[in-house]
């Protein structure tokens, strides 16, 4: 029912890709990071909440169609519907069901809740194709809870000594989860504006957000103190970090987890706080789907299949696909954000 | 060990010097004196005896976590340490339980004549009452180098500071051998105690590389060039009728070197000589590697003896008659030191020591010329010091300064990748690179160094989609990338496919102008092999 091609995760019976990397006719999108949604495709189909985020990236003029968690759609037999994967505001599982047989095409997903996006649903499939960004024993994420204490207390040691708190995260998604975190009384929050134009999509979409300022070419900097500023990792090093100075440097993602990843990134602090699952969030997800085929994808995937096939007895397998390998932190982000919102 | 941890944790969270400094120095005033020593010791390298095999930790902890072994192996070389990995892997506590720094370092010193049983108790122990933050440090403590962003740099201005001492004197006092189970930090600094003490080295005097023209030097007979061997830098100190060797690495090799054992009845007792150690077999120096089979072995053989007999090609003199001589002007412990090692040629006819010659310069044209044949004595370049320099601290500029030749240069291909080690965590980064022999590839070398971050990145990329198989931790890619190999030698070897073995490889820079077939082949490497030697 399902193969994977070169151009993509391939439904025949329906004629539509899941993620495509290269043009293809129809592309059901799970998510609008821009290794899942690409340039080029005929049709779109994608959640709600996530068009505006693909016109904005992909161009206003794409054929794109917006669909609700959980509404069903028929094609050629089979029923396609998406269910929250708690991934990114946004983020969608892909069901497929053709004749009794269902799959589950996960795209990118997380099962810890962040503050802004519809959290995973486990959905009961025969074949499960899931990430294995952080498919290692050795990620294990904390709450939500303890990762927001540290970053406030980070910003409050910081803004106590007159210095600015940079944030490091992907525009979209963790940009407004992490937002949502901080707590305002402790100072003004900044955005960069890659990080702000993102924003502004949300509120039109969702709902309002923290107030934010916008560093613009035009903002007094000197006003800046103690003051808590939301970049993007294509900010780092460039001559817009540098006029924030003086400034602590601290990246939010998984890989923080690793003390080599933190230090070679050159960071004052690492943060870890991911949108993806760590090893126990994937075999939690894993077991609930009741799948007794999974494809694994991008990430530690040979690694991760063999776990599923000697600890649990499935029929587990490693997929190539295009998607960001994520194998390594930071720099991938970059490339994605390059990519997409290279103007500052 | 909460208040060590501490202090890991915020050397660990900066990239500032100046903030670790503080860091440590607010460490070193409030800690327990016994701590203090031992923390000191641990940050300069200075560790006890291992006493827990890494395979042994892999084991308990696969079994305390539930971790098959396999994908313990497969985090390990992800992680790229095993002390954070196992650390990551165990189920995590919170317990305000506290154990004294001292009192782990003497347990786990205790550990040595304990049974195998008793040794995997005490290790689950800890790992079960400890915090699981402090679980990192303490592994960290058990697996061996405690390099932690802090350099014998740092430790001293810390010292320095909570001490009111000059970085110079706390360098001198922490050379040398010293036992943090025994001795506090205090005594350790202690003037008197320090002059007592007979084998004390000196903290060795380093150059940096030459950045200038040498022109830009100045008049050349301001200047002493001496050859730049690759040996083992040394210190031989006589002291009370005692003759101590000394590594640049401050180990204490005496016992190895047992030719230079008679000096200590030729040499005047408070003599400190700074030299080479190499082995030199009939007027000619033998490579570094025979020289480093030798030093690894535990048991001297006459067989050995002969075949690697080791000199010291001394080049300057620090202490004379019991006198610190260091502030002198060069030529004139150059000159005491010619009249010492007359001395002892004296009363011996097989002399270990002899001096470092010096090249007389017309002018710098005349010097460079001199670089460019040092291959052909089997040195490394030049030194350039200025007559009347001091003998400093540490790598200093200035006055004394290296000028190597030129590296030897290879094109290789890249063939196998493997995730490189702390900051290179998670990362391909370390490569093995192939010649073309006829149209098979034979891998020459592994290269570790030399990449920009950036490069490092792209490279790991492309190797992640261009993976042929993997073994274990090992991809092996499609031949296609093309790197220039520079190193400092070449020698002959059986181990190694190509025949050949090369001293300090590393990548020079990424030839995206050639395909794999412009590579360099194994004849290449076999003429380098004649040319220089």
């Amino acid at each position: 029912m399902i193969s994977f091609d070169d151009n993509g995760i391939f439904c025949r019976q329906a004629n539509v890709y899941i993620d495509p990397w290269r043009p293809v006719e129809n592309a059901i999108v799970t998510h609008a990071h821009s290794d899942h949604a690409r340039w080029g495709m005929k049709r779109y189909l994608a959640h709600h909440h996530a068009v505006p985020v693909m016109r904005y990236r992909l161009g206003s003029d794409i054929a794109i169609q917006g669909l609700a968690y959980q509404e069903t759609l028929q094609i050629n037999g089979v029923t396609i519907s998406l269910h929250p994967a708690g991934h990114i505001w946004g983020s969608a599982q892909v069901r497929l069901e053709y004749k009794g047989e269902v799959w589950v095409i996960s795209g990118d997903y997380k099962l810890l809740r962040d503050d802004v996006t519809e959290p995973f649903e486990p959905v009961r499939c025969h074949s499960f194709v899931t990430e294995s960004t952080f498919g290692l024993p050795v990620y294990k994420f904390p709450e939500k809870e303890s990762v927001q204490q540290e970053i406030n207390g980070w910003w409050q040691q910081n803004a106590a000594v007159g210095e600015n708190s940079v944030l490091i995260v992907y525009a979209l998604g963790k940009a407004q989860s992490v937002l949502q975190l901080l707590d305002p009384n402790i100072g003004k929050i900044y955005t960069h504006g890659a990080v702000d134009n993102i924003n502004r999509l949300f509120e039109q979409t969702l709902y309002p957000l923290h107030p934010t300022e916008r560093v613009e070419a035009t903002t007094d900097r000197k006003q800046m103190n103690g003051a808590m500023i939301i970049a993007p990792p294509s900010a780092m090093g460039t001559p817009w970090m540098r006029k924030l100075q003086p400034y602590k440097l601290s990246i939010c993602s998984g890989w923080m987890q690793l003390r080599g990843a933190r230090r070679r990134r050159g960071a004052d602090r690492g943060f870890v706080l991911s949108d993806h699952c760590d090893f126990q969030q994937l075999n939690t997800a894993v077991k609930a789907t009741g799948a007794a085929n999974v494809y694994v994808t991008h990430g530690y995937k040979s690694i991760y299949a063999k776990w599923l096939r000697e600890q649990y007895g499935l029929n587990a397998s490693e997929v190539d696909t295009l998607y960001t390998d994520a194998g390594e932190p930071g720099e991938e982000i970059i490339a994605k954000e390059a990519g997409n919102e290279g103007v500052q | 060990m909460k208040a060590f941890n501490k202090l890991f944790q915020a050397i660990d969270q900066t990239t500032s010097t100046n903030e670790k400094t503080e860091a440590l120095a607010k460490y070193l005033r409030e800690s327990e004196a016994a701590d203090a020593i031992w923390t000191v010791a641990l940050l300069m390298g200075k560790r006890p005896k291992r006493t827990v095999r890494s395979g042994e930790l892999r084991t308990w902890c696969s079994e305390e976590s539930n971790t098959p072994v396999w994908l313990l192996e497969e985090s390990y070389h992800v992680v790229g340490d095993l002390a954070e990995t196992i650390a990551l892997l165990l189920p995590g506590r919170t317990t305000n339980k506290d154990v004294a720094l001292h009192d782990i370092m003497q347990d786990l010193i205790s550990l040595n004549d304990k049974t195998d049983e008793e040794r995997k108790n005490y290790i689950l122990h800890m790992w079960r009452m400890l915090p699981h933050e402090q679980l990192f440090v303490f592994n960290k403590l058990i697996t061996g180098s405690f390099r932690v962003g802090v350099s014998s740099k740092i430790v001293v201005k810390a010292l320095a500071k909570v001490f009111g001492k000059t970085d110079n004197v706390i360098a001198h006092s922490l050379s040398g051998n010293w036992d943090p189970a025994t001795v506090t930090l205090h005594e350790l600094l202690d003037e008197q105690r320090f002059s007592e003490d007979s084998s004390k080295p000196y903290p060795f005097y380093l150059a940096y590389a030459l950045d200038t023209e040498a022109e830009a030097l100045g008049d050349v007979q301001d200047w002493i060039i001496e050859r730049k061997y690759d040996g083992i830098r040394g210190q031989l100190i006589v002291r009370k009728g005692n003759l101590f060797v000394w590594s640049r690495g401050e180990d204490l090799l005496t016992e190895k070197f047992v030719e230079f054992h008679g000096l200590a009845k030729q040499l005047p007792d408070g003599t400190v000589i700074d030299g080479e150690i190499l082995p030199i077999l009939d007027g000619n120096i033998l490579p570094f590697h025979v020289m480093q089979t030798r030093i690894g072995r535990k048991n001297l053989s006459a067989k050995a003896l002969k075949e690697a007999p080791l000199s010291m090609v001394c080049y300057d003199l620090l202490e004379y008659h019991g006198t610190d001589i260091r502030h002198e002007p060069l030529h004139e412990r150059r000159n005491k030191l010619i009249a010492l090692l007359e001395e002892v040629k004296k009363q011996t006819i097989a002399s270990p020591l002899q001096l470092s010659p010096e090249f007389p310069a017309a002018n710098w044209e005349a010097v460079a010329r001199e670089r460019m044949a040092a291959r052909d004595y089997g040195c490394e370049g030049l030194m350039l010091k200025r007559k009347d320099s001091f003998y400093k601290t540490g790598r200093k500029k200035g006055d004394w300064w290296k000028w190597k030749v030129d590296p030897l240069s290879v094109d290789g291909v890249l063939i196998y990748a493997q995730r490189g080690h702390g900051r290179r965590a998670n990362l391909y980064t370390d490569f093995t690179f192939a010649v073309w022999d006829g149209d098979v590839l034979v891998p020459f070398t592994k290269a570790y160094s030399g990449l920009t971050d950036k490069e490092l990145l792209e490279v790991d990329t492309w190797i992640k989609r261009h993976t042929l198989d993997k073994f274990g931790p090992v991809r092996s890619v499609t031949p296609q990338l093309v790197f220039e190999i520079a190193f400092e030698g070449i020698q002959r070897s059986s181990r190694h496919k190509s025949g050949v073995a090369l001293r300090f490889p590393r990548i020079s820079r990424w030839r995206q102008d050639k395909d794999a077939g412009e590579a360099n082949t194994k004849e290449d490497l076999m003429q380098l092999l004649e040319v220089t030697r």
